[in-house]
């Protein structure tokens, strides 16, 4: 079975689907209008295409673009697992679309809500209280370190650093640095852990928090946890999880558990909303009762015969103009409560299960383990860029490549566990012809794509990020 | 009810069978799935959630029976949330998998199409706002004017730590700022209004070497259409700052061109278009001066070529972001809003530029001709301000305006309390055919 997406051409044109602009575009003067003319622009040029082109015009757009409807997408750290499709409509009731500016008294709806997803978040989590504020996991992250800061500048102890593993996202590091703390980068030992010695000589009063993701981008657990979060402890810091990879372990460890006392979870990850071609996702934090008075403002509490807003004590403030990612908290909630326990233990369980067969399944070598929901493949000596481009002729969709840098030429795959062994044997035949090709074929990848391969360096050497500038180059 | 439906025992969306499963431990070597978790006892979670599953028909009920404990009210609200009328069309082809469940273009030859839209977003709005670049989201227009804020830090040729807001700015905006300009140790500090206008005297009083940004907005908070601008971008000039301007683009499609009133940055939810109400859900607008190009935050999609040098599309200048600049990048930003960039060029498309004038006109008139009829009413006067309102006004009421706010409700109309006898009304063309029974019961209410 090959995924063929659709050519769509004009004839001797050098383009795929041509722009809007290129199709439609008109330009209107804006006279007579209601305010002066010194207040107003002189023209508008837009696109302005009837509704059956407009419609045709998106149509073919989406035919060319890959989803996890579309087939198998183990995009390491993504998570990109079936999103149900009912979330969907509960996310647009009528009900629910309420302005951010009323009474809370006339949204008691919504806050009861709110108030029944924080609390299963912290359940789920282990963590005594959880705002769901953030808009995206960096944000959750951000929203994480700033209490983190707050915990520390409200025990007059005022640090300035944060320790991050080198296997960590990238979102750690930039987290830290936009709070205005300085990074101290952590080496993973030799088996792809954090060495609690190496924490130990990087950790002192300097220490405002470990940023650590469990288990982590490798798969593997930090077995060493207990100890980890005692040397950050001792030091005075705070620990905090990054919810990433969450998926692996819902009822069968709770980072509350695991004493850290600052979490995010990447509800576009673990609770199945989609991810919206980048977004929009939501980062809820959850912490400790000890943080709970620097939460963001507002806070949703129950109060008599109903529930209201309130701003916690020593709140940070606000991490999003309004409530954050409303209709995405609401898939959320569906999500958890359709599955329950029962349900999101399972998920967990057949996400490892079917990361640890797949792992098996492929030719290439998996250096770290045992692993969880991901792997990280080596595609050595393959250039593992140029496997993943060829794995789009296979017909799906490849792992997240050259990260984390500790594999050499690094396939980080995630199967989640909405494949089935029969998608997952796909997935595996497609690695498996990937790696008994040559060189010359996988660099010459893709072929069989709506796009062939993309100079990337043209991209960013010329950079042209709108139609006006193609336009101004003709 | 089947038995996938109530799923006591396992997701419904994972489709393993109990031989599958078997078949699956077999090949891997182990008895159970639980020896695959590889967690020490002393932190292993034994305990249970208490979630109870449920069908996903039982889901639905038990989402609706909670949000049906919000009152149904028509809402004259604004203040940087609107609602305009969305075509089905919208909701439509959005909704369609391919877009809806990819993500990040991480491998351009299979994203060409959401790719290619996001291209066509940032463009339509360079055209908008006359800048050379947008980026394709951040999350809401408050985390936009804080991404500006550290814009500042990067760009400018002369350090500074001052960044001046307007007195009448959303309470959330400025909190959400304050966040952002905590790690680089700028300050912010308000700029006084006159009649619901930059004072830009004072702001040009205050204005000094260490100003790294000036913010401002058209239409402000309370819906005055700004009309020294240009002053504004005076007074930035002259101390080498950043002058950034918050608007949305249903404004933008009617008011002067930020690019011609010296605007750096531009900022503000453009799920005016796209979205409608949705609780304060939004995207954040980014759109600067090509020579910021290398500092700007966020994803950029960009054009190029493929192997067949046909154009394509790209995610470009991702040295810019944490992925690969780690602690040296723009912004921490990963996820973020595309798919609501995606609706926005859908809905100013559907549009197109006639539609996005008349609708920007609308916005002005409504407000004008709704603001004339409250005016007439006993006991308030309105608008407060002189000038243009774009949308949305502020009345005075002889009555405390909490009074005010909770009769309407009683009512079935929501309005905001701006202060102890200030309120304000919001009003587009959703709310049109609800505005005279609207004012009645203002009349009822307000003497």
């Amino acid at each position: 079975m090959k995924y063929d997406q659709a050519r769509w051409t004009d004839d001797g044109d050098e383009r795929y689907e041509p722009l809007l602009s290129e199709k439609a575009n008109r330009e209107v003067e804006v006279e007579d209008s209601p305010l002066p003319d010194d207040l107003t622009r002189d023209s508008l040029e837009l696109p302005d295409p009837a509704e059956p082109e407009l419609a045709r015009h998106y149509t073919r757009l989406s035919q060319m673009n890959y989803g996890v409807e579309n087939g198998p997408f183990p995009l390491g750290s993504c998570t990109m697992k079936y999103n149900p499709s009912f979330t969907e409509d509960v996310s647009r009731r009528a009900e629910a679309a309420v302005h951010p500016d009323r009474p809370d008294s006339t949204v008691q709806g919504t806050l009861a809500l709110c108030h029944r997803l924080q609390d299963y978040l912290g359940r789920i989590g282990g963590m005594d209280a959880v705002t769901l504020q953030p808009p995206a996991g960096a944000a959750g992250e951000f929203t994480g370190i700033q209490i983190a800061k707050a915990y520390h500048q409200h025990n007059d102890d005022e640090r300035s650093e944060v320790v991050i593993p080198d296997s960590a996202h990238g979102t750690n590091f930039a987290t830290a640095a936009m709070a205005g703390y300085d990074v101290v980068e952590l080496p993973s030992g030799d088996d792809g852990r954090v060495d609690p010695e190496a924490l130990e000589a990087a950790v002192g009063e300097e220490t405002a928090a470990l940023m650590l993701t469990n288990p982590n981008t490798l798969g593997l657990f930090e077995r060493d946890i207990e100890r980890i979060a005692d040397v950050v402890h001792d030091a005075g810091g705070l620990l905090y999880y990054d919810g990433a990879n969450l998926n692996a372990l819902l009822g069968r460890a709770r980072p509350g558990d695991m004493g850290f006392d600052v979490m995010h979870y990447n509800v576009h990850k673990t609770f199945a909303t989609p991810h919206g071609g980048g977004g929009p996702g939501a980062g809820p934090v959850g912490v400790t009762d000890e943080l709970a008075q620097f939460l963001p403002d507002p806070h949703v509490q129950s109060s008599k015969g109903g529930y209201e807003y309130y701003t916690p004590d020593h709140s940070i403030g606000k991490v999003h103009g309004f409530y954050g990612n409303w209709p995405v908290l609401l898939k959320t909630f569906a999500y958890v409560t359709r599955l329950g326990d029962a349900g999101l233990a399972d998920a967990s369980a057949k996400a490892v299960l079917n990361a640890n067969y797949l792992a098996e399944q492929i030719p290439y070598e998996v250096p770290f383990g045992p692993f969880h929901h991901e792997f990280v493949a080596s595609a050595s000596p393959q250039d593992a860029a140029d496997a993943a481009k060829r794995m789009l002729d296979h017909g799906v969709h490849p792992p997240t490549t050259k990260w984390p840098e500790i594999v050499d030429e690094a396939l980080m795959t995630e199967p989640t566990e909405a494949e089935s062994k029969r998608s997952l044997d796909q997935l595996a035949a497609a690695f498996s012809a990937v790696h008994d090709e040559d060189d010359e074929t996988l660099a010459s990848a893709p072929e069989r794509t709506a796009a062939g391969r993309i100079d990337q360096v043209e991209a960013a050497r010329n950079p042209r990020l709108s139609w006006q500038a193609l336009d101004s180059e003709t | 009810m089947s038995e996938r439906d109530v799923s006591p025992t396992g997701s419904p969306y994972a489709p393993h069978t109990p031989a599958e499963t078997a078949a699956m431990l077999d090949a891997i070597g182990v008895d159970d799935v639980e020896a695959l978790f590889d967690v020490p006892d002393a932190v292993a979670f034994d305990g249970d959630f208490g979630i109870d599953a449920h069908g996903e028909r039982e889901t639905r009920r038990e989402a609706v029976r909670l949000l049906r404990r919000n009152d149904d009210l028509t809402e004259f609200l604004g203040r940087g949330h609107y609602d305009h009328y969305v075509p089905s069309v919208v909701d439509d082809l959005s909704k369609r998998s391919e877009f809806l469940t990819s993500y990040t273009q991480y491998q351009p030859e299979v994203a060409q199409g959401f790719l290619q839209a996001l291209f066509e977003y940032q463009s339509m709005l360079v055209e908008l706002t006359g800048l050379g670049v947008a980026n394709c989201s951040m999350y809401d227009a408050a985390t936009a004017l804080g991404e500006a804020a550290t814009l500042s830090q990067r760009v400018r040729s002369v350090s500074g730590d001052r960044i001046l807001v307007p007195e009448h700015l959303r309470d959330g905006k400025r909190a959400v700022l304050e966040n952002y300009a905590d790690g680089p140790d700028l300050s912010v500090e308000s700029y006084p209004m006159a009649d619901g206008q930059a004072d830009v005297d004072a702001l040009a009083e205050t204005a000094d070497e260490d100003v790294a940004m000036v913010y401002a907005e058209t239409p402000s908070v309370r819906g005055v259409v700004a009309e020294r601008l240009a002053d504004v971008g005076d007074v930035t000039d002259d101390h080498d700052a950043l002058f950034c301007l918050g608007s949305d683009p249903v404004a933008l499609s009617l008011l002067e061109r930020p690019a011609d009133v010296g605007a750096d940055v531009v900022v503000g939810d453009a799920a005016s278009l796209g979205i409608g109400t949705a609780y304060g859900f939004g995207l954040g607008m980014f759109v600067t001066r090509e020579e910021y190009l290398r500092q700007v935050p966020g994803r950029l999609v960009g054009a190029s070529d493929d192997a067949d040098g046909r154009r394509a599309y790209t995610l470009t200048l991702q040295t810019r972001e944490q992925h690969i600049r780690k602690e040296r990048a723009t912004s921490n930003i990963c996820t973020n809003q595309a798919w609501v960039a995606l609706r926005t060029a859908m809905h100013a498309a559907w549009l197109g530029p006639q539609g996005l004038v008349d609708l920007a006109e609308e916005c002005v008139t409504r407000a004008r001709d709704l603001a004339a009829e409250l005016d007439d009413v006993v006991g308030l006067q309105a608008p407060v301000h002189d000038g243009h309102h774009f949308r949305e006004f502020v009345a005075h009421t002889d009555q405390p305006a909490r009074a005010v706010v909770e009769d309407l409700a009683a009512r079935g109309y929501a309005v905001h309390a701006v202060d102890e006898h200030l309120i304000q009304v919001c009003t587009t063309e959703v709310t049109a055919a609800e505005e005279e029974a609207f004012v009645e019961a203002v009349a009822e209410v307000a003497a």
